[in-house]
């Protein structure tokens, strides 16, 4: 890691004023001269600065900023998760597994024990991708500033099957797919103190759009809380995340279900898809495809196809389409 | 610097040393430089020689004790438990966060020594795999590893023990299926994970 100076922040207007850069831009090749980063945990910005991607000049800790790590709750009004709270504190928390079982069960899948005990909801979301090639120091990659998209040619497994340009790398948050199917809202301060809600499908950015980063946070802007709507009469979720083995492992492929039911008849529904795309994705085609009809075998195995229409997959992740296909079935079978 | 004159004026009067080790719930932020100079109080008398250039002096309660130390921003609390105060049984494996090789305590919950920096410690307490003995008498959890003789290399067991001495503490009698998941972060590259899990068992029923 580089020598960098530690400013443990009081209140986030202190950390705001301390920090210029994004850990993004740090990564750049003009990359700025004496960044200033914030820092959750760290788990994502120790990792990129041990591989010596990022080294800003300073690194300000918000742990200790009041108010940022609470969860309240209040049936008519939803959900709201602070960005400091920590994976175990969501998988831990009663209200949040009896009302959004998907985000439970992301949350408690995520990555290790430690890691859930250490790693924030906010850190989570911002994390970069874990693209082998755009996580080594040594290669310099399409996302980094080069022309070159290592994966297309070389060993992309892991990697997308849908909604890519050139980058074909996948987003790591697995909490960030669970939140999309629950229409969940990002709260950012920004550097003026004002409050913006964005739709947290809105929050994530394409590299087509902007290969640099790969959500609209600017410098100094810093994500307070996620909040999830009031849950519906009749609404039931579920997540299933897929990884080649059954401890510690990054998902294969993922999905949450968010479904509002008449009996077993599907009156609406979103379907999230993780691991899928640069981005997580809400699959309009599965959600067409299963809204209106009661949830059986075929149907939802036909809504398991109808999502993976667009599927492109690479010369190493076919195996991805069925696998996706299997649990989007299971999910949807899992709601009723 | 152009945080020196807004931070040296708001800390006032506490002192560097007290000021550092409330820095966790004070009410003005803490800056520390590259260079090593704390930047807490304008008119200081303390012994500003003890801050050598890129450290600063931080105090940390380990195992029961306050420990004093001269560290870096950048030192983990890995290296700076290994190589500041010597205490070499919390291992480092992978340094990435991925193994948990190096899980220690603070404030009672496993947490990844790797990945976190001791200047960020604060006032929690940290419990290594060395504070969890008591009075020469080892913890159940040890004494079934050494029983079922759970450790092969023994990279991984500091980590484990830890670990599954954490579960013990929250549950009192886990299945093994809780055995397993919490251990799921665990990596053990000799494989003695059955071992591991039918050790924490019949520690369970010692603990």
């Amino acid at each position: 890691m580089n020598k960098f100076s530690w400013y443990d922040a009081a209140s986030i207007e202190e950390a705001q004023k301390e920090v210029n850069a994004t850990v993004s831009q740090t990564i750049q090749p003009d990359s700025p001269e004496n960044a200033a980063v914030f820092k959750a945990s760290g788990i994502d910005l120790l990792d990129l600065m041990k591989e010596g991607l990022s080294g800003p000049a300073k690194v300000v800790g918000i742990r200790n900023i009041p108010g940022l790590d609470e969860i309240s709750f209040d049936p008519e009004k939803g959900l709201r998760v602070g960005a400091m709270v920590t994976l175990s504190q969501i998988s831990g928390d009663d209200r949040i597994k009896a009302n959004y079982l998907a985000l439970h069960q992301a949350a408690s899948r995520a990555a290790t024990p430690q890691i859930r005990n250490m790693a924030t909801l906010g850190g989570n979301l911002a994390q970069r991708t874990h693209c082998w090639y755009f996580r080594s120091k040594e290669l310099v990659c399409f996302r980094k500033g080069s022309s070159t998209c290592f994966a297309h040619v070389g060993e992309n497994e892991n990697h997308a099957i849908m909604s890519y340009g050139y980058c074909v790398s996948i987003h790591s948050s697995s909490l960030a797919t669970a939140l999309m199917a629950f229409d969940s809202i990002v709260e950012i301060k920004d550097k003026d103190g004002k409050i913006r809600l964005v739709p947290i499908k809105n929050f994530f950015v394409l590299p087509t759009v902007d290969r640099t980063r790969e959500n609209i946070l600017e410098p100094g802007e810093l994500m307070t809380a996620v909040i999830l709507p009031a849950p519906k009469r009749n609404t039931v979720s579920y997540y299933i995340k897929m990884g080649s083995r059954k401890s510690q492992d990054w998902p294969m492929a993922e999905v949450a279900v968010v479904a509002e039911l008449s009996g077993n008849v599907c009156k609406s529904v979103n379907v999230a898809l993780g691991a899928a795309a640069p981005v997580p994705l809400i699959s309009k085609l599965a959600n067409d495809s299963i809204t209106g009809k009661t949830i059986t075998e075929a149907t939802a195995a036909e809504a398991g196809r109808a999502a993976m229409q667009i599927a492109l997959p690479l010369s190493e992740n076919g195996y991805k389409i069925p696998v996706f296909q299997t649990i989007i079935k299971r999910a949807l079978l899992a709601v009723v | 610097m152009k945080n020196k004159k807004s931070k040296t004026e708001k800390t006032g009067n506490i002192s560097r040393r007290g000021f550092l080790k409330g820095a966790g719930i004070a009410a003005a932020g803490t800056v520390i430089v590259g260079s090593g100079i704390l930047i807490s109080k304008p008119h200081s008398h303390e012994k500003d020689e003890k801050f050598v250039p890129g450290t600063i002096s931080i105090n940390m309660k380990v195992n029961g004790k306050i420990r004093e130390m001269n560290i870096e921003p950048r030192t983990t609390l890995a290296d700076a438990l290994r190589s500041e105060l010597h205490l070499t049984g919390t291992k480092v494996g992978c340094n990435r966060g991925a193994c948990s090789a190096c899980t220690v305590w603070i404030d009672g919950i496993p947490t990844l020594s790797c990945m976190t920096l001791a200047v960020e410690v604060g006032d929690r307490e940290v419990t290594t795999i060395e504070g969890l003995a008591k009075d020469d008498r080892l913890h159940p959890v040890q004494e079934a590893f050494i029983e079922h003789d759970a450790t092969q290399c023994g990279f991984c067991t500091p980590g484990m023990i830890m670990t599954a001495a954490h579960l013990l503490a929250r549950n009192p009698s886990p299945t093994e299926d809780d055995v397993k998941k919490a251990t799921s972060g665990n990596f053990c590259r000799c494989g003695t994970h059955p071992k591991v899990f039918a050790a924490t068992l019949d520690a369970a029923h010692k603990a």
